[in-house]
Parts: structure tokens; C-alpha cells; sequence
């Protein structure tokens, strides 16, 4: 499938995973294009999307049903089979809220080395914003999705590996409060129940939304690299593993470290703060300071 | 319509619909009348999106307004749900409502955990504010 090629997504270092809400435009409908609508609010989606578009709920479709991790295998298989997805689709996925929840399912889709996924930058809300249409038509069809192994080692992060990477780049993706350990949980949401507050001792504060424009698209790369590169002096030849509560706004910033700016080894750790601030005998850092590897 | 109607309006769907029943409340949440312009709204801090909750008591009826964006239905679904099972009803029906009203809804596991939270800070709010305006 042919690539955005306007200039700000070209400047990404992998432009083939991001394109602009023209290019969506101008391909809507093409046969080996599929779009995803993921997000927060899980209602919105019916309230009118993009033609052609499926809705996928983070909810109750992407994790496991009985314990807390992702699909297995048939489960993906069987998913995207029903969505109508099929492997060598190009999945084009958007979301609300500067797809947040956009990033979280394009991080699921490469658990499963699922190969050309891209996210519409600036999500459901520049699509909106520049007056394009929605509908509330339901596409039907369905694939035979393969049963692909899901590989979680290049691109997810687990609790023990993260105790053996303090005084690397780790990025905590949540708001100051949190990460200062003053509250628990995001301003506006209920705590989903950890017991501490703080952060991950070494870990830079760097809110995921810091990465989007007020119209919800990605800044452009020079901006980035000054954010997550030039500011905290970490070298892109390193380790990153970024975190936050429960491993959502952490693969928006995933995205941008792997995608935008080409990080070569970039994982999100899921486990994220729900995990770490229940764990019994971790250490864990509080205030405005990245504090020590103990 | 009493919260026993509003609770068969999902449970007797079949599970797949319930949310679009959800769907269909959120579109008919009553706008905030003019003259409650102005109005102390509260904020309902438990919910993800943004939701204004003012409640009013009158000859012992309660009287409920919400304003919550278009662009969070599930917040603007759980507002009207509440509108609809509780809305006119007498002080004490709103202060002894059922605090287990969300989960018999038959919606709690299409719904996060968050969610499900939001709707009870909701509760919580309507009742703490009867509560305050009748004493």
C-alpha cells in the first residue's frame, strides 16, 4: 500500500506506520485497507465513525478473559477473522483522545507481528475537526485470520526485566502527581487500586501527552527529539522501557520512541504502575526526582 | 420511570444490545433548561470525562440536571440512566436508592472497571446533595 508521503509524516523515522487524515481520506474504501476505530470511550464508535471502519473495544476484546495479559493466538486469530481483518491488510488505526487507545491496540496488533499497521495522526477528533463525514453503517465480512504466535520479547517489558533496568531510560508516562507519588491515579479517574505512590526509582517524567499537538496529531520529530533525547540525554542507541498504570498511555509513547523517532529497542511495560506499586519488596521513588537504583 | 424499569429497559436485552440501549440514553439525556443557566453544577470527579451534576429539591421531589459533551456517550449514558430512574423522585427514595443500582444493570463487565466507578460517584454525588438541600 502506498505511504504518506506529505512532508511531516515523511520526516518520521518510520513514516509507514503513521498516515494524515488525507490519506485516509483519499484511500477510503480501497480494497487491502482496513480501519480501526479504538477508544476510550467505548460508545463513541456507534455514535458514527469513518466509512468503512470496525470498532475495536480495548476492553473486552483485546485482553485475556480470565487473567490479566492479551489474547492468545487463536484468540487474535479468531478476532481479526471476525472483524473482517485479514493479514495482509493494511490496518489503518484511529481513536479518540490523541489516540491513546489508537496506540494501545497498535501495540496488541505487533505483539502479533501483525506487519502493516499505521495510526491516523491527530485520531477521531481531527477527522471530526476538519469536517469529514461519519457514518453509523456497520461493515460486515469476515476473514480467515492465521494463527500467528504472539511474540512479546521485543516490544513488552516484565516486572523482573524492569527491576534489572533501573539507571537505564525509563519513562513514566503519567501525570506529575502521579509520578511525585501525591496521588494514585489519574486527576479524573477513580484509583484502580494500587497501594503506594511514586514512581520507579530512575525513572524521567515525561506525560505521554507531551508528544501531541492541541489538535491531537504527533509533533513533528524535531520537537520529539528534544522531548524524550536532547532533554534527558538519553542515547538512542539504548534500552527504553516506558510505563504507566496500566500499559495504555505508556504504547502511546512506545509509538513515538519506536515509530516517530526510531529508537531500535523500545518496550511497554504493561504491568505498569497497577503492578509496581503492589509488588511486595520493590523499591520505589517518591517526589519530583528520577531518584537512585538502589 | 422507576429504577426497576430502567433496569429491566437493559436486563431484558439480549447481552449484545445493552450498550446500544446505553447508546440510546445518552442521546436522550434532557438538556440543562435555560433558566438553570448559572446553576451551581458540580463536577462529578469520578468520571473520566467531563459530567456537571445539579440537583434540586422542591416540594420534597428532587429534581436532576446533567450536562456532560457529546463526545463521551458513556458518561452522557450513565447520566441519563440515572435522569430517568431517579429524576422526581421523593427525597428519601433518592437518599435510600440502591447503591447496587449500576451492577444490575447487567452492563459491568462490557464496561471498565473505571466506568462502572464513575456511575457510583455519580450516586454518591445526587444523594449527597438531597441530602444537603433538604436538611
Amino acid at each position: 500500500m502506498n505511504l504518506d508521503s506529505s512532508k511531516k509524516i515523511a520526516g518520521y523515522a518510520h513514516p509507514e506506520a503513521l498516515v494524515s487524515t488525507d490519506w485516509v481520506a483519499e484511500n477510503l474504501g480501497k480494497h487491502g485497507i482496513t480501519l480501526v476505530e479504538s477508544n476510550e470511550d467505548i460508545l463513541l464508535y456507534e455514535t458514527g465513525h469513518i466509512e468503512g471502519a470496525v470498532k475495536l473495544d480495548w476492553h473486552t476484546e483485546l485482553n485475556h478473559p480470565l487473567k490479566r495479559d492479551y489474547l492468545e493466538p487463536e484468540q487474535f486469530a479468531e478476532l481479526m477473522s471476525r472483524k473482517g481483518i485479514s493479514r495482509e491488510d493494511t490496518v489503518v488505526i484511529y481513536g479518540d483522545r490523541s489516540n491513546w487507545w489508537a496506540t494501545y491496540a497498535f501495540w496488541v496488533f505487533k505483539l502479533f507481528g501483525h506487519e502493516d499497521v499505521r495510526i491516523m495522526d491527530g485520531g477521531r477528533a481531527l477527522w471530526i475537526n476538519q469536517g469529514r463525514e461519519l457514518t453509523k453503517e456497520i461493515p460486515e465480512g469476515t476473514t480467515e485470520y492465521p494463527v500467528v504466535p504472539r511474540q512479546d520479547s521485543e516490544i513488552r517489558a516484565f516486572r523482573d526485566e524492569v527491576l534489572n533496568h533501573l539507571g537505564k531510560p525509563l519513562i513514566d508516562v503519567r501525570s506529575k502527581a502521579e509520578y511525585t507519588g501525591e496521588r494514585l491515579h489519574m486527576a479524573d479517574f477513580p484509583n484502580e487500586g494500587a497501594t503506594i505512590g511514586g514512581h520507579i526509582p530512575t525513572a524521567h517524567s515525561i506525560p505521554w501527552s507531551t508528544a501531541t499537538a492541541e489538535d491531537e496529531t504527533f509533533l513533528p520529530v524535531t520537537e520529539l527529539e528534544r522531548i524524550y533525547l536532547q532533554e534527558t540525554g538519553f542515547d538512542k542507541n539504548q534500552d527504553f522501557i516506558a510505563y504507566c498504570r496500566i500499559g495504555e498511555r505508556s504504547s502511546h509513547t512506545w509509538f513515538v520512541l519506536k515509530y516517530l523517532l526510531g529508537l531500535s529497542s523500545v518496550r511497554n511495560y504493561d504491568g505498569s504502575w497497577t503492578e509496581w506499586g503492589n509488588l511486595v519488596g520493590v523499591p520505589i521513588a517518591k517526589g519530583e526526582h528520577p531518584g537512585e537504583a538502589a | 420511570m422507576s429504577s426497576a424499569e430502567v433496569i429491566d429497559n437493559f436486563t431484558l436485552l439480549p447481552e449484545a444490545e445493552r450498550l446500544n440501549m446505553l447508546l440510546e440514553y445518552s442521546e436522550a439525556l434532557p438538556t440543562v433548561p435555560e433558566q438553570h443557566d448559572g446553576f451551581d453544577f458540580e463536577r462529578v470527579e469520578e468520571c473520566q470525562s467531563p459530567v456537571y451534576l445539579a440537583v434540586e429539591v422542591e416540594d420534597g421531589k428532587v429534581s436532576l440536571f446533567f450536562d456532560a459533551p457529546r463526545e463521551a456517550p458513556t458518561t452522557r449514558g450513565f447520566a441519563s440512566v440515572l435522569h430517568s430512574a431517579l429524576d422526581q423522585s421523593t427525597v428519601d427514595e433518592v437518599i435510600n436508592f440502591d447503591d447496587s443500582f449500576p451492577d444490575k444493570l447487567g452492563i459491568a463487565h462490557l464496561i471498565s472497571p473505571l466506568r462502572m466507578r464513575g456511575i457510583r460517584g455519580m450516586i454518591g454525588r445526587i444523594k449527597r446533595l438531597t441530602r444537603e438541600l433538604s436538611e
